[in-house]
């Protein structure tokens, strides 16, 4: 079944990265980012399975590190900005009338604000001594109002189903209906947002990265990226150095993609089913 | 003891339509007056075609609507208009819906026994353990057990049995009136009657009133004590419905009666006056049947007939009834 | 005169194969209007759209096929696989949910004849198009309207106008009137009746409720968990029924002025993802035995042109 191979193959990917880049870690007491840790330029070896750079670091370990960091990254920041969207969608949503026109307009200014260059702008004036908090705040605040948007609307319309009056005259108050009338259906809809925003939350911090404008010092994928370009790896055909972080970062995305897609797939066709 | 199971004074509801520059006001509901007396529980059907007004009328007694002037009382107590009822408890034991789609009734998500539990906690204050044995009896009283329904989601179950599971829903809170908007519409039409059955068992049973909302009058007359027909927002005729349904007062029972293909008698060939919903016939400050009535006249046209009382009880909004 | 030869209709779903149509047998005169009732999930629905020749993944034909009886301008039979290129000319499909079939961002009259290719021969046809619906009950205007801007009533009258305009041998209609309101059914009803009368087609017309099949159709077959289970003249059907499902169908709608007790037909219809043995209706017949649960009856004809699936139709004769 079609369906279910695209939920395994992106779950398998997922758990290889996550479980590799918790476990994994721990295996090395060296810190990847030091500089000169080895010798500069290594091909692939037994050693260094995907070689050495010319800071003297350890790709593979780097890597794993990145992947590490950036999954930390993403999942806390979606973790916020899920939380945030679905308590402000659902309250818009389910309120109507003054109450949600105060909250929409806060949201649609917040959809409305160009994230990219204000970021830009933003760690252009702290640049380089960004700490990663602040990154991951700063993708909080502007993540959230998209999926708010989205759920306040999917809230609407659940909203005038008849389910709902039948909850009401079960004796259900409004706190009770929104979440266990209006919330699942939303549910459905939270699992793929989540792992959605992850991809958006290491995306922007790996776009941000590579033009320099994040913190350099921990290893991501995009920061690997950036002192890859920075370094002109391309140029100097060091390949293991320039693709490692662009195949870890496309398989990640489409272990993420699979599996969000999967479980899309596997609840439409699961609810319903006797 | 006589209450008034059901009451309604002056009740109107409007509707906006049209576009930003148009904009009409309907009536969904133009000023109707209702009044049904007993000292036992009674089956009251409201029929009328879609955009008569019945199912607003039902809405503002579920308070699904808010009206915009009248009031509307059930079992001596207000509960829409003016000094409604506010205790929202005391509303929920006063009346409980059935609706016309089984399935959009119940969440897909959760078993639909989880409805008539919290209803039996909630709205009967019961413990949980007092509601299971309040939960089975309501279940056996429409036909089904427990053991059948417990832990299942609607979609196990067939428009009919997912219907009497609401059914037993609203009893729960042992409520004076149950309002059922189209119960049996999207329920095929063999299975029809087990439902309809049950709300004549019901009434002797449980005592409960039911406002039975339908366009289908044959199962009107085969269970109801009285009978309202509406027509674009205003009531025409009113009364016992045995007497109404087979000798009908105003000409639109008349049409409703001759319209419903039945299986006694083929429907005569000729001469039949349909036409679809016009707003116009809303806002038309007279009859608003004068365009299709076979009796119209210019006096029709000028003020809408007030109530004429027949001898056998009912009233007939008609100037030649 | 339209043939039905054993034929078997399957649903191909993730769950597996269904057949929705089980080896029907069926000969249906030109010229009448042949009801076919039952409850949701009778195969009805199924049925009409194998006979339409609207078959695609996921429905196939099994076995069995559709003899038309009619020939095209070559002189070929017209047979299920070529029926396609007589869609909307010799046989038409009357939907049940007109709001659904018509596209509702564009105006009807584009919609009326988007399958002729030339402009001037679309006008020509629309300017006889807004003569004809005026004998349906529609001004002409309508059809230069938005779908939104006509009542369900006047929407349906559109579709059985475009179903009936160029004179088609065969009209199909999907429970074309269970929307609408009694009065505005009457008026369908009554449209179709002097249609038929008129052009001579042969109009199948599914519906669950049998008092319109009384008013309308002439010949009845009544399915049950997709095989066909009673066939003959409506007058027989409905007076002397031969099969106790349509006894009960029959019986179990209540009529004004008749307050005696009706019961519904208790329980409900086999799943057919199970492995079916014996009569279908076994489980809700008054009148089952052994036998029947063992033993499919055979779709037997009892009186001359009046069949059923029972092992003991004689007792009704």
């Amino acid at each position: 079944m079609k369906t279910n191979t695209r939920l395994t193959l992106g779950i398998t990917i997922l758990a290889i990265f996550i479980l590799g880049s918790l476990i994994l870690p721990f295996f090395t007491k060296v810190n990847p980012t030091a500089q000169g840790t080895y010798w500069k330029s290594l091909p692939v070896s037994a050693k260094h399975p995907l070689g050495t750079n010319s800071l003297g670091q350890d790709i593979m370990w780097i890597i794993i590190f990145a992947v590490r960091n950036s999954l930390l990254l993403g999942v806390t920041v979606s973790i916020f900005v899920n939380i945030i969207s679905v308590v402000v969608g659902l309250t818009a949503g389910y309120s109507s009338g003054w109450v949600d026109r105060v909250i929409m307009v806060v949201t649609d200014s917040f959809i409305v604000i160009p994230t990219l260059p204000i970021l830009i702008v933003l760690a252009a004036l702290i640049k380089g001594s960004t700490s990663f908090v602040t990154i991951g705040v700063i993708l909080v605040i502007f993540g959230w109002a998209w999926g708010a948007r989205t759920i306040r609307s999917m809230a609407l319309t659940l909203r005038e189903r008849e389910f709902i009056s039948m909850a009401r005259f079960s004796g259900m108050n409004h706190f009770e209906i929104i979440f266990k009338e209006i919330f699942p259906y939303v549910y459905t809809y939270g699992i793929v947002g989540f792992i959605n925003t992850i991809l958006y939350a290491i995306n922007t911090e790996a776009g941000l990265a590579v033009i320099g404008l994040s913190n350099l010092s921990v290893p991501t994928l995009g920061s690997a990226l950036y002192w890859a370009l920075n370094y002109n790896a391309m140029m100097t055909k060091q390949y293991t150095w320039i693709m490692a972080p662009v195949v870890a970062t496309v398989l990640l995305f489409m272990g993420l993609f699979l599996t969000s897609t999967g479980y899309n797939d596997l609840f439409a066709t699961r609810r319903g089913r006797s | 003891m006589i209450t008034t199971v059901l009451k309604t004074e002056h009740l109107n509801k409007e509707y906006s339509l049209g576009s930003l520059f148009r904009r009409i006001k309907i009536n969904a509901l133009d000023d109707v007056n209702l009044e049904v007396k007993s000292e036992q529980p009674v089956i009251i059907s409201l029929v009328g075609e879609s955009g008569s007004g019945k199912t607003t009328l039902a809405k503002v007694l579920l308070r699904l609507l808010q009206p915009n002037s009248g009031d509307a009382v059930v079992y001596d107590r207000i509960i829409a208009g003016e000094g409604a009822v506010k205790k929202k408890a005391a509303f929920l034991k006063s009346v409980q819906p059935i609706f016309q789609n089984p399935f959009e009734a119940f969440s897909s998500y959760r078993p639909v026994d989880a409805y008539l539990q919290t209803t039996a906690m909630r709205v009967g204050k019961l413990t949980r353990s007092e509601s299971v044995e309040v939960m089975t009896t309501a279940l056996n009283a429409v036909g089904l057990k427990y053991a059948d329904v417990r832990g299942k989601y609607p979609n196990q179950f067939s428009g009919g049995e997912l219907q009497r599971v609401s059914v037993a829903r609203a009893l729960i809170p042992r409520p004076n009136m149950i309002i059922a908007d189209e119960p049996v519409s999207m329920i095929d039409a063999s299975m029809r009657m087990n439902v309809v059955n049950l709300f004549l068992s019901l009434k002797q049973e449980y005592q409960t009133s039911f406002l039975y909302i339908t366009h289908d009058l044959a199962t009107a007359y085969y269970i109801s004590d009285y009978v309202a027909v509406m027509y674009r927002g205003c009531i025409v005729e009113f009364g016992a419905a045995r007497d109404i349904l087979t000798s009908p007062g105003h000409p639109y029972t008349r049409l409703l009666l001759d319209s419903i293909p039945t299986i006694t008698m083929k429907w005569d060939r000729k001469g039949f006056a349909s036409s679809d919903i016009e707003t116009k016939e809303f806002r038309f400050q007279g009859c608003k049947f004068y365009n299709r009535c076979p009796l119209a006249q210019s006096i029709c046209t000028e003020k809408r007939p007030a109530p004429v009382k027949k001898g056998d009880g009912r009233e007939v909004y008609c100037y030649f009834a | 005169m339209i043939k039905l030869t054993n034929l078997s209709a399957n649903y191909t779903t993730v769950r597996g194969t269904v057949t929705a149509v089980n080896n029907v047998n069926l000969e249906i005169p030109d010229g009448i209007t042949l009801g076919i009732a039952g409850e949701s999930g009778c195969g009805k629905t199924t049925l009409l759209k194998v006979i339409y020749g609207d078959i695609g993944f996921p429905l196939s034909i099994e076995s069995g096929s559709v003899d038309y009886g009619l020939t095209d301008e070559y002189d070929e039979l017209i047979t299920t696989y070529n029926i396609q290129k007589h869609w909307f000319h010799r046989i038409t499909y009357i939907p049940q949910g007109s709001m659904s079939s018509l596209n509702p961002v564009v105006r009807i009259n584009a919609q009326f004849f988007d399958f002729i290719k030339s402009r001037s021969q679309r006008r020509r046809m629309l300017e006889e198009v807004r003569e004809y619906v005026k004998g349906l009950g529609l001004p002409p205007e309508a059809i230069d309207a938005y779908p939104h801007q006509l009542s369900g009533g006047m929407r349906q009258r559109v579709m059985v106008a475009m179903a009936s305009f160029l004179k088609p041998d065969l009209i199909l209609a999907d429970e074309p009137t269970t929307a609408l309101d009694v009065v505005v059914q009457k008026g369908i009803l009554l449209l179709l009746m002097d249609l038929q009368e008129q052009m001579k087609s042969t109009i199948l017309f599914v519906s669950h409720d049998m008092g319109v099949h009384y008013q309308i159709s002439h010949k009845m077959f009544i399915m049950y968990a997709a095989k066909g289970v009673e066939y003959g003249d409506s007058k027989n059907v409905f007076e002397r029924p031969l099969h106790p499902y349509t006894r009960l169908l029959t019986e179990s709608l209540p009529t004004i002025g008749d307050a005696h007790l009706r019961k519904g037909v208790a329980g409900r219809p086999p799943s057919l993802w199970e492995k079916l043995i014996g009569c279908r209706f076994a489980d809700r017949c008054p009148y089952v035995t052994e036998y029947c649960r063992t033993d499919e009856p055979a779709f037997t004809e009892y009186r001359p042109g009046h069949f059923a699936a029972c092992h003991y139709s004689e007792r009704f004769l």
